[in-house]
């Protein structure tokens, strides 16, 4: 019988040797990435966390390393982010968890097909986009009902943020339920139960570790968001819980900082890297975990 | 009989014994009595999945041109063994082959240090499970193996094609649609498609694994009936879970249970005259 | 099987009772089911919302000289010629950067990686960058970019950080689009003797470039909204011209020296009409953010679209 050639045996051989190697390489690139972030994170953060003492980050009331007279309080930058997120949570944990029970449990197959991916596109409007609706629309709406309401507000940026994660809940939350297995909605069905019962009593705990996944990687999405509240929720750094004011995020600090002139190696420079070693830490504490809930979830389905 | 784990390695740049040297036999003398020659020459074969042994010590020789079954209940190792002739195993990690498989008449072992499995896969057919084509066109399925072997010539790919499908018993039903999709065949007509795949490159044995497990009965019986026919010129492993199909088409038949090779012999006789006790009980349908 | 209960003979009320019950749960889910629609529409609707608010404010202001002219003082005469050629110069360089490397990623994840420790430890790596808020990319491409690699405030430091944004939604469309074909189909090659690559090059890709490239939309998409990487870097500036040429009418024909010219784009720019005052700029800014919306909806929906032609195609 006729064998193949040795030489285009060698040949294939040669190119598979080379690809497995040229593959590999991509497989290295996001590696490579994460170390670009972390390593810039670090070296370039270093000389402000040398220079201000840990104790200060905690003290101080104010963010203003940039003034004449710096105070350090990082509080005043993370209470902008909490309220932020806060609100955009109480927004979109809810109405996302309805939203999935709905598609998963009620809603007719057609309905959710056709749904499912226009619910994807809140997520894909350039949040640029999301920061001037929040300004410029949602802003004096909402300043019809609170008069005082400041023209940047936390309250206005963290209700348009809360709409933009709320495809995040619903679409991993409707998976997980989806992935809850027929069989125990039946057994509970054959014990009479309605459909909504079911699905609080038996569909929602099963999928629970799915569902708080899904939480946890929408909070960081609010944690990392930057357009909408650079744009909406102000720049100035203010230590305040009331959401009705206006307050800079840990994000729109950094947004504030790079509008101005920033030569590289001044306090400015240095503080934006050091105000993203804490934005990366927080979200990256909240990836981690969520990434262990889903597949926790997955082992367990 | 080596012992020592294989490489699952592809080979270096040495010479591949056998292959390239072609015509070397390694007859063992009291094959001579036989009145069929083996073509396969499977000794003291153990197959480890992990830590996990699949296969104990299988000794067995396939007769060429002839259909040897492999029967017995899920999970015996038949699967395994017949993944062991054209070294599918390798694809996986973790896998590891003892003992040897010599492909005669060369005497090359297989599962030799240096072999090259993909060399080995180019002399083996194989049909699968389920028809498994390729989401492309009749012509460029039955021409991909020999693509892969380096025949780029129109005509002579068309002639093979063309002989292949004819083999396959299904020239007559596809010749007016060669460049269709695969896809819109039958099940039945796509397994034989896949048949005349495995077949096309003229390879030493056709490896068969429950290929009609997904089939109707008439396309089951199209399936055997182009089975018998192919051993007047390729030697046929089948894996089969059903015992009828065995009965009608094979020559020999092996019956295996927990990794291990319980029974060897002419079919007819293993089904009608069992020598071991386990096999009678699997044949009468005692268990399995 | 003898059940405690088949002797016992219900009185008539407790099935009354029952029934009662019965009729409050199917109450309860037809209200559900219609509140689970009313919000379902209603969220919907914000995006219908923001697009008819984006349209009334700033369709006016599209038009041809809108799209060929630079941002000027005078909101009236400005447009965004800039800007749309910074972003498409801009995904130029990302697309090369985050297809090549997500789609090599995405296969050797697939096809080659063997199962230990630093393959779980790149997919975690993945599924974290991924959450990876974007503004830090702008920084890393600030620290690294910028000033390390010496590119400065150029289209070439800004394309490759939105490269390095979307390059794990690559690598992931890449993964889940090879996942969806049988391992049957791969032993299927295998056996006939073709090497990883072969199978990889003759079938897997093909048969995933439906998937793949749906992936590749959704992130070019991604990448065509993104501004915080690009303000981080230090894009937001005034720039009224455009980069060198890519094509010289003499030798050497190219030019890659709009890699290293200052830029804007789209979203930037929309972002520079927003944080001024005065109604005419915001128009402006309504019209640049129609635009966008227009673009990443459209691209969005290309995908979705794609993406169900691609399922509808090949049947396993």
């Amino acid at each position: 019988m006729p064998l193949p050639q040795e030489s285009s045996r060698r040949l294939d051989k040669a190119v598979e040797g080379i690809m497995v190697w040229v593959l590999r390489l991509g497989g290295w690139a996001s590696v490579l990435v994460t170390f670009g972030i972390v390593i810039t994170l670090i070296t370039e953060s270093e000389p402000f966390f040398s220079k201000v003492p840990f104790r200060r980050l905690i003290t101080d009331k104010m963010w203003t390393p940039l003034f004449a007279d710096p105070q350090y309080g990082i509080s005043a930058l993370l209470a902008g982010t909490l309220v932020t997120t806060g609100v955009a949570l109480l927004v979109a944990v809810p109405l996302g968890t309805i939203l999935a029970i709905y598609l998963s449990e009620f809603a007719p197959v057609r309905l959710r097909e056709l749904v499912k991916p226009m619910l994807e596109l809140l997520s894909a409007v350039p949040t640029v986009v999301y920061g001037y609706f929040a300004l410029l629309t949602l802003t004096p709406l909402l300043q019809k009902i609170y008069p005082d309401l400041s023209q940047f507000s936390m309250l206005s940026a963290g209700l348009i943020m809360g709409i933009m994660i709320i495809p995040y809940v619903t679409s991993l939350g409707e998976d997980s339920m989806r992935s809850v297995p027929m069989l125990l909605r039946e057994g509970a069905f054959a014990l009479g139960d309605g459909k909504l019962g079911v699905a609080l009593r038996v569909v929602f705990p099963g999928a629970f570790s799915g569902l708080a996944a899904a939480y946890v990687l929408a909070i960081s999405r609010a944690v990392g968001e930057t357009m909408i509240v650079a744009i909406a929720a102000g720049l100035q750094p203010k230590l305040t819980f009331n959401p009705l004011d206006s307050a800079a995020t840990v994000t729109a600090f950094i947004v504030q900082v790079s509008l101005g002139d920033l030569p590289h190696g001044s306090i400015g420079y240095q503080s934006i890297f050091a105000a993203g070693a804490v934005l990366f830490l927080m979200t990256l504490g909240f990836n981690l975990a969520g990434h262990a809930l889903r597949r926790r979830f997955h082992r367990a389905a | 009989m080596s012992t020592q784990p294989q490489s699952l390695s592809p080979a270096k740049n040495e010479p591949l014994p056998g292959i390239s040297l072609g015509g070397r036999t390694n007859v063992d003398p009291a094959e001579d009595k036989r009145p069929v020659p083996a073509k396969v020459q499977i000794q003291e074969l153990s197959f480890f999945y992990g830590t996990h042994q699949v296969l104990r010590s299988v000794t067995l020789e396939v007769p060429k041109d002839q259909v040897t079954a492999l029967i017995g209940p899920s999970g015996c190792g038949k699967t395994t063994l017949l993944r062991c002739l054209n070294r599918m195993h390798d694809l996986y990690p973790g896998n590891r082959y003892e003992g040897s498989v010599k492909l005669q008449p060369e005497g090359i072992d297989i599962l030799g240090p240096g072999m090259d499995p993909i060399q080995v896969r180019m002399r083996f057919g194989m049909v699968f499970q389920k028809p498994n084509p390729f989401p492309k066109s009749i012509y460029e399925n039955v021409a991909y193996g020999l693509r892969l072997q380096g025949m780029s010539k129109r005509r002579e790919l068309d002639e093979r094609v063309e002989k292949a499908l004819r083999e396959a018993a299904l020239w007559d039903e596809v010749k007016s649609r060669l460049h269709g999709l695969a896809h819109n065949l039958s099940g039945g007509q796509q397994q034989r498609l896949c048949i005349a795949r495995a077949i096309a490159t003229d390879p030493d044995v056709v490896l068969f694994d429950e290929p009609t497990s997904a089939l109707d009965p008439i396309a089951t019986s199209k399936i055997e009936e182009l089975i018998v026919e192919l051993k007047k010129r390729v030697t046929v492993v089948i894996v089969t879970h059903n015992l009828q199909q065995a009965g009608r088409i094979s020559d020999m038949t092996a019956f295996m249970y927990l990794g291990e090779l319980i029974e060897f012999g002419e079919t007819n006789r293993v089904f009608t005259n069992p020598a071991k006790p386990q096999t009678e009980d699997y044949i009468s349908g005692r268990f399995g | 099987m003898h059940f405690a209960g088949d002797s016992i003979v219900l009185p008539e009320h407790f099935l009354e009772h029952q029934k009662g019950r019965a009729l409050r749960r199917k109450a309860i889910d037809r209200w559900f089911g219609r509140l689970g629609l009313i919000l379902t529409l209603g969220t919907l609707g914000v995006l219908a919302i923001l697009l008819l608010n984006l349209a009334a404010n700033g369709l006016f202001r599209i038009d041809w000289h809108f799209l060929t002219s630079f941002p000027s003082r005078r909101a009236a005469e400005a447009g965004v010629l800039s800007a749309w050629v910074g972003t498409a110069l801009l995904m130029l360089v990302t697309a090369s950067l985050a297809i090549p490397l997500g789609v090599a990623a995405g296969i050797y994840l697939e096809e080659y990686a063997p199962k230990n420790k630093w393959t779980d430890f790149v997919e975690i790596n993945i599924a974290n960058l991924a959450g990876v808020p974007s503004i830090l990319y702008g920084l890393m491409a600030l620290g690294l970019f910028v000033y390390k690699f010496r590119f400065g405030q150029s289209i070439l430091a800004g394309g490759m950080a939105l490269g390095c944004l979307v390059l794990p939604i690559v690598i992931v469309s890449t993964r889940e689009a090879l996942r969806t074909i049988p391992a049957m189909i791969r032993e299927a090659a295998f056996a006939l003797g073709a090497t990883r690559w072969q199978a990889v090059w003759h079938h897997l890709l093909p048969y995933s470039t439906g998937g793949i490239s749906t992936g590749v939309i959704l992130a070019m998409s991604r990448a065509i909204g993104e501004s915080s990487p690009l303000i981080t870097i230090g894009a937001l500036t005034f720039i009224a011209f455009l980069p060198p040429p890519a094509i010289l009418d003499h030798a050497p024909f190219v030019s890659f020296s709009w890699l290293f010219s200052p830029f804007t784009a789209l979203p930037i720019q929309m972002f520079n009409w927003v944080s001024r005052p005065g109604e005419e700029f915001q128009a402006n800014a309504a019209a640049a953010g129609l635009l966008l919306m227009v673009i990443t909806l459209g691209m969005n929906g290309a995908a979705i679209l794609l993406r169900r032609h691609a399922q509808r195609n090949i049947k396993w």
